[in-house]
């Protein structure tokens, strides 16, 4: 069957000449710190973010405050930011009730959150994932005739803490249902960071056979330090929309003391390193994760904000 | 591959194939895979841990700790292990224990133990004490090179030529090392081509395996692939090493792209000991759990059992009295979720 041909960074695969960022600090990571940040502080980290230039900026959660107290101020939040030109704000909706609290605060773009696990779904959501599409489904209809954009995200692409091992064609199958309901954007998460390479190539080949790879995105976590050469491949794959948190914000709930997701940072230095475009200005950035840790009183995640040696 | 005729297959492109026989694809899916990445079956790990790691921790570390590091090292199917450096103890006082340690410890017949040499006297200190194997360390960057061993590069080597002459008489296995390959903390980025020169030298001289240092972490896989681009043209990648430091988080990437490139031999540090001189409170050496995790996801061999490692890692973090740069060590803490994992990528 031909040649075994290496392919890499260098031997001419071409990688994507820009990808976009899509930050999920201010949600997804401040959703997993311990500490409650006040709103000031979120809407302020949020406008430090639209200034260095990211696309995306996940602002905040339309959850239940009983489930989640950190997004109670979910409408002030959506309310006082300062919404840059060309810069989406797209929010959580885990429901109707959720989508309609949304758009009535301003929201323009929601996300709606399946999983690959069973086990997963029904101890996150307490549903099955059948069940929870379902849900979903009542809100891509809502969103498609208010004309309001839907992100899909797929936790546990490459292993549960509940069921261990995720077959990539689960993955595809709950994929491809998000993407014909109308989801613009499938995000696909290493919700424990347990990937690596191989599994990620093995995930990505799977689920682009069902969803277009420009319609894919990838949400690494670093818990096991794999997060940039997992994203290395999918770059590899076609892919050119990156997930990732400034500072690193939001460790594993799943493992204690465990980092989570991928710093900003870290992943814009290899874009830059590799000649990839991203529109992040990265001192600016840098600046936003130090502001943001410092309120938190916690050290940064990221192994670029650390090092102050200067090249 | 089922029962498709080999023949059939010689004659069709994949994608006519795929065209005419739709159904083909998803038992084609395993040489597809192959088609995409080839990946060494097995990559040497070099663990840098009690030399390099531990030359750059600030405490001081009892002889006899070190000794109990090595020896659990040992124990973990590790095919090489550095082990001292036979330097001035005036320059390097944490190495000043570097005969004590080569003889206190317990050498397995399936480990390998080199040690710094960085000229005539310290190798013959070295062979002295027991040392079957040493290393030089060379630079691709002038500057570098007068700061750290207070010559040129040209001059180190000829330092350097007397050692691996001497040590080819005795018949002893020398590594060389080239730092700044990716970039310097003082001239800022190094040209690949120098980099080659240095490294083609180096292999001429009589080095069996040259490991390409990024001494600060500045790399990614672009100017790593540039680089190695350049150093293969010279010099064969069974002859080469990465030795990648996780300065700017990059460290994993970076060796994912010189996998990629053909390189089997991976240099790491246990726990990730040892940070960066040049960049205060950053770390340095990536740590040996994380590319094992990574390698052993990935279905390549290297003959290390991670937990054994892990083990080694928790030991001498607890006698400096820091806690772990693995990120893999790290999210173990966990035991219960560990159990769980252990059914993903053990």
């Amino acid at each position: 069957m031909g040649q075994k041909v290496q392919v890499g960074a260098s031997a001419g695969k071409a990688l994507p000449q820009r990808v976009k960022i899509v930050e999920v600090g201010p949600r997804d990571g401040l959703q997993n710190e311990k500490t409650l940040v006040p709103t000031e502080v979120k809407i302020h980290l949020i406008d430090m973010l639209s200034e260095a230039g990211l696309p995306v900026i996940e602002a905040t959660s339309f959850v239940s405050p009983e489930w989640v107290p950190q997004m109670a101020d979910q409408v002030e939040v959506m309310k006082g930011i300062n919404r840059r030109p060309g810069v989406s704000y797209p929010v959580l909706t885990p429901n109707l009730k959720g989508f309609q609290a949304a758009v009535k605060a301003g929201a323009a773009e929601v996300a709606i959150f399946g999983a690959a696990s069973e086990l997963f779904s029904k101890k996150n959501i307490n549903c099955s994932v059948d069940e929870s599409l379902q849900r979903f489904e009542e809100v891509t209809k809502a969103a498609k005739e208010a004309g309001v954009r839907v992100r899909g995200y797929v936790s546990c692409v490459l292993g549960c803490p509940y069921e261990g091992q995720v077959s990539p064609d689960k993955v595809a199958q709950v994929a491809k249902r998000l993407y014909s309901m109308g989801c613009y954007e499938i995000s696909l998460g290493d919700t424990i960071g347990v990937g690596t390479p191989g599994g990620m190539a093995e995930l990505l080949e799977a689920v682009s056979r069902e969803v277009p790879v420009d319609a894919l995105a990838v949400h690494c976590h670093d818990t096991y330090g794999q997060a940039l050469a997992n994203i290395l491949i999918a770059l590899q794959m076609g892919i050119s929309v990156v997930d990732s948190s400034v500072a690193g914000l939001g460790g594993c709930p799943y493992a204690q003391g465990a980092s989570g997701n991928v710093a900003t940072e870290d992943v814009v230095y290899m874009l830059h390193g590799l000649g990839i475009q991203t529109g992040v200005d990265l001192p600016k950035l840098m600046d936003a994760g130090a502001f943001i840790c410092r309120s938190l009183n916690r050290k940064t995640s990221s192994k670029v904000a650390q090092a102050t040696c200067k090249l | 591959m089922g029962n498709f005729p080999t023949t059939v297959k010689h004659c069709l492109s994949y994608e006519e194939l795929i065209q005419d026989y739709p159904w083909l694809a998803r038992w084609l899916q395993e040489e597809k895979r192959a088609l995409t990445h080839e990946y060494p079956e097995y990559v040497k790990i070099v663990e840098v841990g009690p030399r390099d790691g531990l030359q750059n921790e600030k405490e001081m570390v009892p002889t006899g700790v070190k000794i109990q590091l090595i020896d659990m090292l040992s124990e973990t199917g590790l095919p090489v292990i550095e082990a001292t450096s036979f330097v001035s103890s005036k320059w390097v006082p944490q190495m000043a224990d570097h005969t004590e340690v080569l003889q206190a410890i317990h050498r397995s017949s399936h480990v390998r133990y080199p040690v710094l040499t960085p000229n005539m006297h310290g190798f013959q200190d070295a062979v002295a004490a027991g040392a079957t194997e040493v290393a030089v360390f060379g630079s691709a960057s002038e500057t570098f090179s007068r700061k750290n061993i207070n010559c040129s590069i040209d001059e180190s080597i000829l330092r350097f030529e007397e050692v691996i002459c001497t040590a080819k008489q005795r018949q002893i296995p020398v590594r060389g090392y080239v730092s700044c390959a990716l970039g310097c903390p003082y001239e800022g980025p190094i040209e690949s081509t120098k980099v080659a020169e240095v490294v083609k030298r180096l292999y001429e001289l009589g080095c069996y395996e040259v490991s390409l240092g990024d001494t600060i972490g500045v790399g990614t896989p672009g100017s790593m692939a540039k680089m190695l681009h350049s150093v293969k043209k010279e010099v064969p990648s069974s002859a080469l090493a990465v030795h990648c430091h996780d300065t700017y988080g990059q460290a994993l990437a970076n060796i994912l792209t010189a996998l990629q490139m053909g390189i089997c031999t991976v240099d790491s540090s246990v726990a990730g000991l040892g940070g960066c001189p040049y960049a205060q409170g950053a770390s340095g050496n990536v740590s040996t759990e994380d590319v094992l995790y990574m390698l052993h996801g990935m279905g390549i061999k290297t003959g290390v059992d991670l937990s054994k490692v892990i083990e080694a890692g928790d030991f001498i973090c607890k006698a400096l009295n820091r806690k772990t740069n693995s990120k893999v060590a790290q999210a173990r803490g966990d035991y219960s979720v560990h159990c769980r994992m252990k059914k993903i990528n053990t």
